[in-house]
């Protein structure tokens, strides 16, 4: 096992640099270090400058979404021995600006997430604001958008997509997964509002299906696969060929639900 | 919805270019064996059997049909390509513009000279 691994990090401050450069820093390295534990020994001993963006240190956040030697992922749940043995490159996620070093400028990739109405829509507004009852759905139901409610919003399936790479107009992956993560709610009525993005000349038909969205996602997500789902779900309600449902309808309201036979009461109050 | 239905048209034209690209495979390459549309024996390129098929309505529909759907499956791609170029707004209109322009000219032409040869066969038919 190597004592020590070449970090070559990409640097680049707009205030005083021309262009990114990379800069090489000599780490020390154990079993079960990660790409951002690497980072902090270079901040706290090498190199204070530096900067990042990380929070949660546990693939949760979406943070600290970077490029660790050519693909894009999470700096805190990739194991430094796990990816390389002398030499391994940092940089920050392709596909966006930089704020600096490697912090990625996402307000672009926010934006076109917002564009999508990543929420449920539905025609009774005050039900929404004030909830009233549960709305049933099924575990079948929930299963058919339950993978893409995973997404973390780390921007790493948009710094992997080729498309995005040359046509900065493309909704890139994750808002176009968000958007199908809401059509395929039964909960929802949203869909055609959302066709109007989804179906425009930079929405999901610009996808070529490089299924590297899917590949790098550090969460499991299949972002192609959501895409793919919308371009179906495009084409038959431009065909009149999509089932009309309605969104699925309230059960009861708070405490009027009948309690199933084999649950014991709950204790009375003593306050 | 105006790129659905672009897109699906696109799809459906490259349904269509298959088999109509498998129909010409068939006809030119491997008529020695099939014989198919080429009465007259010989090469399926021949000028009798190709006349024979010029002068034949259902050739002449093949032909407008393939001229059509291949211009707008090739244009459509073209302009695909186009707009993965980041252009302006008001480019993408110009271009969608000249494309259109450009495929329905190049349609008209091609359907005239389809017509013309489907005329001119006839009327040797007729002597």
């Amino acid at each position: 096992m190597p004592a020590e691994i070449n970090f070559h990090v990409t640097r680049y401050n707009p205030e005083c640099d021309q262009a990114p450069y990379v800069k090489t820093y000599r780490v020390p390295v154990r079993e079960g270090m990660t790409v951002l534990d690497g980072l902090h020994y270079i901040k706290d001993n090498l190199d204070s400058s530096l900067a990042w963006r990380y929070s949660c240190r546990m693939g949760v956040c979406g943070s600290c979404g970077m490029l660790l030697n050519g693909r894009a992922t999470l700096a805190c749940n990739t194991q430094i021995l796990h990816i390389a043995t002398t030499d391994l490159t940092v940089g920050p996620l392709p596909n966006f600006d930089i704020i600096r070093d490697l912090v990625p400028d996402l307000l672009t990739m926010f934006e076109k997430h917002v564009a999508v109405k990543p929420y449920i829509v539905r025609a009774d507004e005050a039900e929404l604001d004030d909830p009233a009852g549960e709305f049933y759905q099924s575990p079948e139901e929930l299963g058919a958008y339950l993978q893409f409610t995973y997404c973390i919003k780390c921007g790493c399936c948009m710094a992997a997509c080729p498309t995005l790479a040359t046509d900065a107009r493309y909704s890139g992956p994750m808002p176009l997964a968000a958007a199908q993560r809401y059509n395929a709610d039964t909960r929802d009525d949203g869909r055609r509002a959302r066709n109007q993005l989804t179906g425009s000349s930079h929405g999901a038909f610009r996808c070529h299906y490089a299924g590297e969205c899917s590949r790098v996602c550090p969460k499991g997500v299949d972002p192609a696969k959501a895409i793919q789902y919308l371009k179906r779900q495009l084409v038959l309600d431009y065909l009149h060929l999509a089932r009309r449902k309605k969104p699925c309808a309230k059960m009861h309201g708070p405490g009027q639900g009948k309690p199933l036979a084999n649950i014991t009461p709950a204790p009375a109050k003593t306050v | 919805m105006r790129e659905t239905k672009y897109w699906t048209w696109h799809m459906a034209a490259g349904v269509v270019i298959f088999f109509l690209l498998g129909l010409h495979m068939l006809i030119m390459h491997v008529g020695g064996i099939t014989h198919l549309f080429a009465p007259h024996g010989g090469e399926a390129t021949s000028k009798v059997n190709s006349l024979y098929r010029d002068g034949s309505l259902f050739f002449l529909t093949t032909y407008v049909l393939l001229l059509g759907v291949a211009l707008y499956h090739g244009l459509y791609g073209l302009r695909t390509i186009l707009f993965e170029l980041t252009l302006k707004p008001a480019v993408e209109k110009a271009v969608s513009v000249v494309l259109l322009v450009a495929g329905l000219g190049l349609f008209g032409l091609g359907a005239w000279a389809a017509f013309a040869t489907h005329a001119i066969a006839i009327a040797g038919a007729r002597g």
